[in-house]
């Protein structure tokens, strides 16, 4: 290895990028969203609702939409579901609602559901007046934990019905990873700010940011100075990668990567290597693969260590991906990453499926030269102090209704076991909040 | 092939597909152009009186229904709006170029023998296969005193076709307003008249829409509305039925029929031969999509008849009109169940809410979410078809006939029925 990595900024000009990085669904305008509309039967006890971890009344809201009753759609929308416009945006929908459509039966494409529900949603994100009113105050106070898709739902939920609230928040921004891990494509214009604002303009929530439970913030303080605490914390572990070579120069955890990617001011001055391993197989794998090929990556390889049923990421991923012009090859184990300084090449062994179910080498090694390595295989939940709830699976324990083996805190997101998705950190701050109202009724005064 | 070549009422064409009289007939322009596109022949859009009437901006209203454009269309749009002479010479090159083609002119003026004597002779001198007298335009020009207004009152009808009966040489057409309680009238007066065929439907009177930021209804003319004449898909079957009850009606026969009223395909044009029309005319579905349609119309019309074993139009026509009977005479005995094919059923539960919601209480539900199951309850199943409508899979839900063993019985020959006599034939 004589020369250096080929890493550097402004692969392609400004408007280039400006393109590559704008909205990847084109949204529909009024006449393409009646029609779509009117694709849906209005099933029913429709299958699809039942698919939506938040129960959004999907026929409901398509057929007012179809009549051009886009207020009344986007209420029936956000009632369930206060991020019903992200959700729209990043729900992998061909899993879940569009993936119930009665439509697939029949040779059909489902109704675009997702496309419909953020044409109703981005009709109320114009500024208008808010939604739904606050309830008068009960003067009681609840702490939340973090202001991801959980926190802010539950925070949501909590304040219409007259808490107080106070939102704790690590990082300077809101929005989770609608703000810092969602592929930029799918939240262009910094939309994650916007449903932000949206959302607490119901008001009575008060938002406090560079606010790090553990570290700045303890939670026997906050058991003490709210009624009931939510938290709502994302996963802030992210799992190694045990081979020889993870520590060179140009070795990068995909979550940071796209963290400062999503942060960026001009993605011009944003380094990227020439050529792009990916190790991971899920959906950060995907976003991290497509997002240095849009950044001017000529070669992105994804490698995963077992075949495309097992991915994380959905077909619809996978496919996007591979549109994108990214190579994703299977049934490869890492085993080194090579170079002086920098990565120059990453190592895989080939493996196979055993009859037992273990993956097994097949023998022989395969390296592929890169300028850099980006490790997406997996996040992990970073336990809490001694004094925290109980844990299960090294996420934090909770019953049906969000609350932990602290009868005064209640949790949901990514730190309780479920679907890592941003629609069932919704359901979970909602529920949560309205176990937390029932509690909060029920409290001596 | 079919042999589509027509010949009724003295008029001959190479296909029964003519052009209503409307916009698309308004001048040689567009005849030219649809006659080479194929269309079998012409109404010329309405001649009257000079000086020529004036027309609004807009002139046009329309229904979408799911994004389908135009499936009802409206129009505030009165006769010709050129001068009589320049229509005439027109009309006469098109005669002399095409030659058999068949050109009728529809002619409107006002109820008095003069002008109608005037300008049959006008249009006699440009050779044209006949004259098509409007009594239907049912806006603007019926305020006048003519249109609508003489096709409402049949002693008008018959008296103004006998006029032109024995003014004219040339087949008389009387074209019908479907604004009347009873078509059999103004039909029976056209035949008491003479005429040689009546032409039907026009349009139907219609409020499109209503503006609900101006207060007005639609097409809005500087921020009023008047009444217009619908037309287009949807009122076709308003159209089939009154053709059918003219093709029926034993006063009428003998009197050839020109089908219209939103006839856009062959199977649309097969319907109204089937039920007495002799002819077709065409006006929305070419303001639509252009001449071009008359391919397909030829081309399925064709096909279909040579897969049905017909070798031209008169195999067919009027071939419904024996199964088009009054409701008193249909068998009260046939009995039908709605079966539902469970592997094509896709689980949309419309079925079951509109039967459940709304009829009979006859298909049940069973399961939960994706694998749910939905079956006919035979007893409660009174084969009303509204299921089999509701569903969105063709052919999912089948009306299959239960064979009960009872022979025919209509209405009138049911012990139910207090009125019923054994032979059948109620007694009044």
């Amino acid at each position: 290895m004589t020369d250096g990595a080929d890493i550097q900024a402004g692969r392609l000009n400004g408007a280039v990028l400006a393109e590559n990085f704008a909205d990847v669904h084109r949204p529909f305008d009024a006449a393409g969203a009646a029609v779509e509309a009117s694709r849906c039967y209005f099933c029913y006890d429709a299958p699809c609702i039942g698919a939506c971890p938040t129960g959004i009344d999907i026929p409901g809201f398509i057929r007012a939409i179809a009549t051009g009753n886009l207020t009344g759609a986007a209420r029936t929308i956000l009632e369930e579901n206060i991020m019903g416009g992200s959700c729209a945006r990043v729900c992998p929908t061909e899993i879940l609602c569009q993936g119930d459509c009665v439509r697939n039966g029949v040779g059909d494409r489902p109704v675009e559901i997702g496309l419909l529900q953020r044409h109703a949603t981005d009709h109320l994100g114009g500024g208008g007046p808010h939604p739904f009113n606050r309830a008068d105050d009960t003067g009681r106070s609840v702490a939340v934990v973090g202001a991801g898709p959980a926190g802010l739902a539950c925070a949501h939920a909590l304040a219409r019905q007259g808490a107080s609230v106070t939102v704790f928040e690590g990082r300077a921004k809101p929005g989770g990873l609608n703000e810092y891990g969602i592929a930029a494509y799918k939240v262009p214009d910094d939309f994650a700010q916007d449903e932000v604002a949206f959302i607490t303009a119901i008001g009575g929530i008060e938002m406090r940011y560079g606010q790090a439970l553990g570290r700045d913030l303890t939670l026997a303080q906050l058991r003490n100075d709210f009624d009931a605490v939510f938290l709502g914390l994302g996963q802030g572990g992210v799992r190694a990668l045990d081979v020889p070579g993870a520590e060179l120069d140009g070795v990068h955890n995909a979550v940071d990567y796209i963290a400062d990617l999503r942060q960026a001011d001009d993605l011009t001055t944003l380094p990227v290597g020439r050529r792009i391993v990916v190790i991971g197989g899920g959906n950060t794998a995907i976003d991290i693969a497509v997002q240095t090929k849009r950044l001017g990556a000529e070669d992105v390889t994804m490698v995963y260590r077992r075949g495309p049923e097992q991915m994380g990421a959905t077909g619809h991923e996978q496919a996007f991906a591979q549109t994108n012009g990214v190579r994703i090859k299977h049934w490869l184990r890492p085993v080194r990453l090579e170079g002086e300084g920098g990565v120059r090449a990453a190592v895989f062994q080939g493996v196979e499926l055993a009859a037992d179910g273990a993956l097994v080498d097949t023998g022989g090694e395969q390296a592929m030269p890169c300028d850099m390595v980006f490790k997406a295989v997996g996040q992990s939940f970073v336990p809490l102090a001694a004094d925290g709830p109980d844990l299960t699976a090294g996420r934090i324990a909770v019953d049906e209704s969000g609350r932990t083996s602290l009868s005064d805190v209640w949790a949901g997101g990514d730190c309780v076991a479920g679907e890592d998705l941003t629609v069932q950190a919704v359901q979970d701050g909602k529920v949560a909040a309205g176990a937390i109202a029932d509690y909060l009724k029920n409290m001596g005064s | 092939m079919a042999d589509l070549r027509c010949d009724f009422a003295g008029v001959k064409s190479p296909n029964p597909f003519w052009l209503a009289s409307a916009p698309p007939t308004d001048k040689a322009y567009n005849v030219e152009r649809a006659f080479k596109a194929g269309w079998g022949g012409v109404v010329w859009k309405t001649l009257g009186e000079d000086p020529p009437i004036v027309n609004t901006t807009s002139r046009y209203g329309a229904v979408a229904v799911n994004g389908q454009r135009m499936v009802g269309f409206n129009n505030i749009e009165l006769i010709t709006d050129r001068p009589l002479d320049v229509n005439l010479a027109e009309i006469k090159q098109i005669k002399r170029d095409w030659p058999d083609r068949a050109v009728l002119v529809s002619l409107m003026v006002p109820c008095e023998e003069a002008p109608w004597k005037k300008i049959l002779g006008a249009v006699e001198d440009t050779g044209a296969d006949g004259v098509e007298l409007n009594f239907g335009c049912p806006h603007g020009m019926s305020e006048r005193g003519m249109g609508a207004a003489v096709g409402q009152v049949p002693e008008y009808v018959e008296m103004v076709t006998r006029w032109c009966k024995s003014m004219t040489r040339m087949p008389v057409f009387v074209k019908l307003t479907p604004n009347v309680t009873n078509i059999l009238a103004p039909a029976r007066a056209a035949k008491a008249g003479g005429a040689d065929a009546v032409a039907l439907i026009n349009t139907v009177n219609s409020i499109i829409s209503v503006d609900l930021d101006l207060m007005a209804p639609t097409p809005t003319v500087d921020g009023k509305g008047s009444h217009g004449g619908y037309c287009g898909p949807a009122v076709k079957p308003i159209a089939l039925n009154l053709v059918a009850q003219i093709a029926r009606d034993p006063e009428c026969a003998g009197m050839a029929i020109s089908g219209i009223g939103g006839i856009e395909t062959w199977r649309d044009a097969a319907e109204f031969i089937t039920l007495g029309s002799d002819g077709v005319q065409v006006c929305t579905g070419v303001m639509h999509y252009g001449f071009k349609i008359i391919d397909d119309m030829i081309d399925g019309l064709n096909n279909w008849m040579d897969g049905k074993g017909y070798g031209r139009i008169s195999d067919f026509h009027g071939a419904a009109i024996p199964n088009f009977v009054d409701w008193q005479d249909l068998n009260i005995n046939a009995e039908l169940v709605a079966r539902i094919d469970q592997d094509k059923c896709i689980k949309c539960g419309l079925c079951h809410i509109a039967c459940e919601d709304t009829a009979h209480q006859a298909i049940s539900v069973s399961g939960t979410g994706p694998a749910r199951i939905f079956d006919t309850i035979d007893a409660e199943c009174v084969g009303c078809n509204l299921c089999a409508h509701v569903c969105p899979v063709e052919n999912c839900i089948e009306m299959v006939p239960v064979d009960n063993g009872k022979p025919y019985m209509n209405w009138t020959q049911d012990p139910r029925n207090p009125h019923a006599t054994a032979a059948g034939g109620a007694v009044e």
